[in-house]
């Protein structure tokens, strides 16, 4: 059964050790970070190319955001993505409702042309804003089945099998395709693309759109970083000769 | 006006009604339970049709998997904005709120223009206080009268955790390995240490991307949260991804070349230099103490 298969994605920057934020505290200074995709997503697309691979059918990368989204769109692709929507904004922030509008939006246009999509992957929460809803928000505008926090993921015929992890085990639920799935970092372990991997990104198709950015509902006014947790750090010296100091705070702790 | 909170058991829900009595009383509960087993679309649309009947101010749940997932679908079916992870707030119009980013790493001062603000609040951010208990909401009517389509996501079947070993969420003692354990056989090293603790072991994003050590170790933002006595940071520089995992450690105890590494500024205790010698050498002298 050949399948069509579709992954939302969302870039991030690679915040390092000390997040640092722009003057006006609006957003993160990201002048000297890299930028990469959201972990959770980056598993959905591995999940959508193997699904592909195994299967056979069509598989499309969609990201909403500024003109350099289209690296983290190739990155899809040179994991093994087919093609790209880039819905390509001016930079603003985009809330959780705006961003599944414009995404549901995408998704219907290329379902028109191309036809239904199978499954539609997202992140369970992105890694930056956390909103934790642009997938439920796109299954109901949709009106698809959607099944969240997904560390595995399994076709069966016309159905597919998602676990779902909770305190104690594994949720297990059974829901007909076309559905769409939130999944979490742990549902596989994406490859690295390879070099000819990335040559044939550079030559697969990112289709553009501009969607027009609604008001937020959801309206950022500022960011802070928040103060320490007031650890300071007691040595209890260097090298193997500390490890008497080691096992005394271990005692002392009680664990020992 | 009148505060609808969904309800599960354990402190989070408590903690959460804190924040709805700033919308109002008397609060509302609808529990968790109400549908089982467990079936989010049908516990948003319980959610939907008591809020329109109560004409509640606001509706509020705990920031747990489960309370997130519901609130993401009662506002979609709500055509209303939703606010998730919020450690203090404000009723407004328009509610102004202060939200977890980045795991923790980020608090987000924002406004939510809604009719009816949609929340929830993150675990262990805000205390419980005192206050009069919520009224529970008579659903069984609203559970038999459920549509078809709601009830399409369900849980079918639990599957038990397969791993023999100590479990993170619950360890009193974690020994935690990062790049600078170098290999995946240098985590024997670790293994060893954490035998003698009884303690779970646990990893970096970097090790679990590095194929080293599997993601059920991994300790971090998009990985376990954890909240034992020590946790023992063996070669782990400490990113934001990996701190936002660490907020309930009791104590942290980092062991590093690099004792700039920002997990050896964040942590209680510290000792410089080659986590090779070092973790050996604890190992040692545990063994010689017995």
């Amino acid at each position: 059964m050949t399948l069509r298969v579709a992954a939302c994605i969302k870039r991030v920057p690679i915040t390092g050790g000390r997040i640092v934020l722009t003057e006006d505290a609006r957003a993160i200074d990201t002048r000297h970070l890299g930028f990469t995709m959201s972990p959770h997503e980056e598993c959905g697309v591995e999940e959508a190319v193997r699904i592909i691979e195994a299967g056979g059918g069509d598989s499309v990368v969609l990201a909403l955001g500024p003109a350099e989204v289209v690296e983290q769109l190739r990155d899809a692709m040179a994991l093994g993505i087919d093609r790209a929507i880039h819905l390509q904004t001016d930079g603003q922030e985009w809330d959780g409702e705006a961003t599944a509008a414009a995404l549901t939006d995408a998704l219907r246009a290329d379902e028109a042309a191309a036809g239904r999509f199978d499954i539609i992957f997202f992140g369970n929460e992105s890694a930056d804003s956390g909103g934790f809803q642009v997938g439920a928000r796109v299954a109901y505008a949709l009106g698809r089945p959607c099944v969240t926090g997904l560390k595995r993921v399994l076709i069966e015929g016309s159905s597919v099998r998602c676990e779902q992890e909770v305190e104690g085990g594994r949720d297990v639920y059974i829901v007909p395709l076309p559905a769409v799935l939130t999944v979490k970092e742990g549902l596989n372990l994406p490859r690295y693309p390879s070099v000819p991997g990335k040559m044939r990104a550079r030559n697969k198709a990112v289709a553009v759109t501009t969607p027009i950015r609604p008001a937020a509902r959801l309206e950022l006014v500022s960011l802070a970083v928040p103060a320490g947790q007031g650890r300071r750090a007691e040595s209890l010296g260097s090298g193997a000769a500390a490890a008497p100091a080691v096992v005394e705070l271990l005692r002392k702790a009680g664990v020992l | 006006m009148s505060v609808l909170v969904l309800m599960e058991p354990g402190d989070p829900s408590r903690q959460t009604l804190t924040l709805a009595r700033k919308f109002g009383e008397p609060l509302h509960a609808v529990h968790v339970d109400a549908v089982e087993p467990f079936a989010p679309d049908a516990l948003a649309a319980i959610l939907q049709r008591v809020a329109d009947e109560l004409n509640a101010s606001a509706v509020l749940a705990a920031g747990t998997e489960r309370g997130n997932e519901v609130m993401a679908r009662l506002a979609a079916r709500s055509g209303l904005p939703f606010a998730a992870n919020c450690v203090a707030v404000s009723p407004g119009p328009p509610a102004t709120l202060t939200r977890l980013r980045w795991g923790g790493s980020l608090l987000e001062e924002a406004r939510l223009h809604s009719p009816r603000p949609l929340i929830t609040v993150a675990p262990h951010t805000v205390s419980i206080e005192a206050g009069a208990a919520p009224i529970d909401v008579e659903v069984k009517h609203l559970v038999d009268g459920l549509d078809e389509r709601d009830l399409m996501v369900r849980v079918s079947d639990h599957v038990a955790p397969s791993n023999g070993g100590v479990s993170l969420t619950t360890a009193r003692v974690i020994v935690s390995g990062g790049r600078g354990v170098g290999s995946k056989e240098g985590f024997a090293i670790i293994e060893e240490l954490a035998g003698l603790l009884g303690a779970a072991v646990g990893c970096s994003r970097a090790v679990t991307s590095a194929g080293w050590r599997p993601h059920s170790d991994q300790v971090g933002q998009t990985g376990t949260k954890v909240a034992p006595e020590i946790y023992i940071a063996c070669g782990i520089s400490g990113a934001t991804q990996h701190m936002a995992g660490l907020k309930g450690a009791k104590r942290i105890l980092a062991i590093n070349s690099d004792p700039q590494a920002p997990l050896m500024l964040n942590a209680d205790y510290t000792v410089a230099g080659d986590l090779k010698e070092i973790v050996p050498a604890i190992s040692a002298e545990i063994r010689k103490g017995r």
